[in-house]
């Protein structure tokens, strides 16, 4: 990082960044999509502190870890939509208060 | 000058598409927002030095989980009128919560900025000539192997669990049995026959 552009401006970003995912839960509640969508949001902030730290402390460790994080939340996206894709497929509807109904 | 004005730009879009991923009211519209940030965040991380992890936030991002979302978005046949109702209800407790959130993580950074907590010694020091593709690829053949066969793990079973949950046996349709086709032998299938003039053969 070079010039006037220090850790603290990544951080920011990336707290904002956070703070917007958590918000877009909140927001949300009935939409599962967009929870998914705001989950891989907060997922993109924690790997811009990670990139942010590493490139600050001269460690490679952190953007390999952002590498691992980004397998895992692939994987979640995936396996997420899955059950998205057969809890619309049995119940015609994606609301996020139905599944309290899902018993038995 | 020019690197301050790349970080402004990448970081206002990156909050400003974030806003919109989650304020939009047609998910469609949330997944192109949630593009481009991705694309934006590329671009921090380019200006961190992180090439490789920027490339891979294009191609797995941007290639894969959005298009992901897009695909389900569009095939699913959602009211999404009926999804929007509880927007107003639940802003305020949310609002408390990212402020509380926000405030947690400007301490955090505070504490940080101003000592800090003395960390262990550097993990993996950058090697400023060797590229940056390169040393991540050293890192990870090499310290982090078990952990990078892990993350493969995690992504076959994500596969697998994902093909074993969408997947659905069709009913009154004849599919091909291939294992059946396969294991028939002619000498199963077919008679030599011989019959004398004036009687028929039974089949």
């Amino acid at each position: 990082m070079t010039g006037s552009i220090g850790l603290i401006h990544y951080l920011v970003v990336a707290a904002l960044l956070f703070t917007m995912g958590v918000l877009g839960i909140f927001l949300n509640r009935k939409n599962i999509i967009v929870i998914l969508m705001a989950i891989e949001l907060i997922l993109l902030s924690v790997n811009i502190n990670l990139v942010a730290f590493s490139s600050a402390l001269g460690d490679l460790v952190g953007q390999v870890f952002a590498m691992f994080v980004l397998t895992v939340a692939a994987g979640e996206a995936a396996i997420g939509l899955a059950i998205l894709v057969i809890f619309f497929r049995g119940r015609g509807s994606i609301s996020v208060d139905d599944p309290s109904r899902m018993k038995g | 000058m020019i690197q301050a004005f790349a970080f402004y730009l990448f970081a206002v879009v990156v909050l400003i598409s974030g806003a919109m991923t989650i304020a939009s009211r047609n998910p469609v519209h949330s997944v192109l927002w949630l593009i481009l940030a991705f694309f934006n965040a590329a671009g921090l991380m380019v200006l961190a030095g992180a090439e490789f992890i920027a490339m891979l936030l294009v191609i797995v991002y941007v290639g894969a989980v959005a298009v992901l979302f897009l695909f389900v978005v569009m095939m699913l046949d959602i009211d999404f009128a009926q999804m929007r109702a509880g927007f107003v209800r639940y802003f305020g407790i949310g609002l408390v919560l990212a402020v509380a959130l926000v405030a947690e993580i400007v301490i955090a950074v505070g504490a940080w900025s101003a000592g800090g907590v003395d960390l262990a010694r550097r993990g993996a020091p950058v090697d400023p000539t060797i590229p940056n593709i390169q040393a991540i690829g050293n890192l990870l053949y090499s310290r982090y192997l078990f952990v990078f066969e892990g993350a493969g793990l995690v992504l076959l079973v994500a596969m697998i669990g994902a093909i074993v949950l969408t997947h659905r046996q069709r009913q009154g349709v004849r599919p091909q049995n291939i294992s059946q086709q396969i294991a028939r032998r002619p000498q199963d299938a077919t008679r030599n026959m011989r019959p004398e003039i004036g009687q028929g053969v039974q089949l």
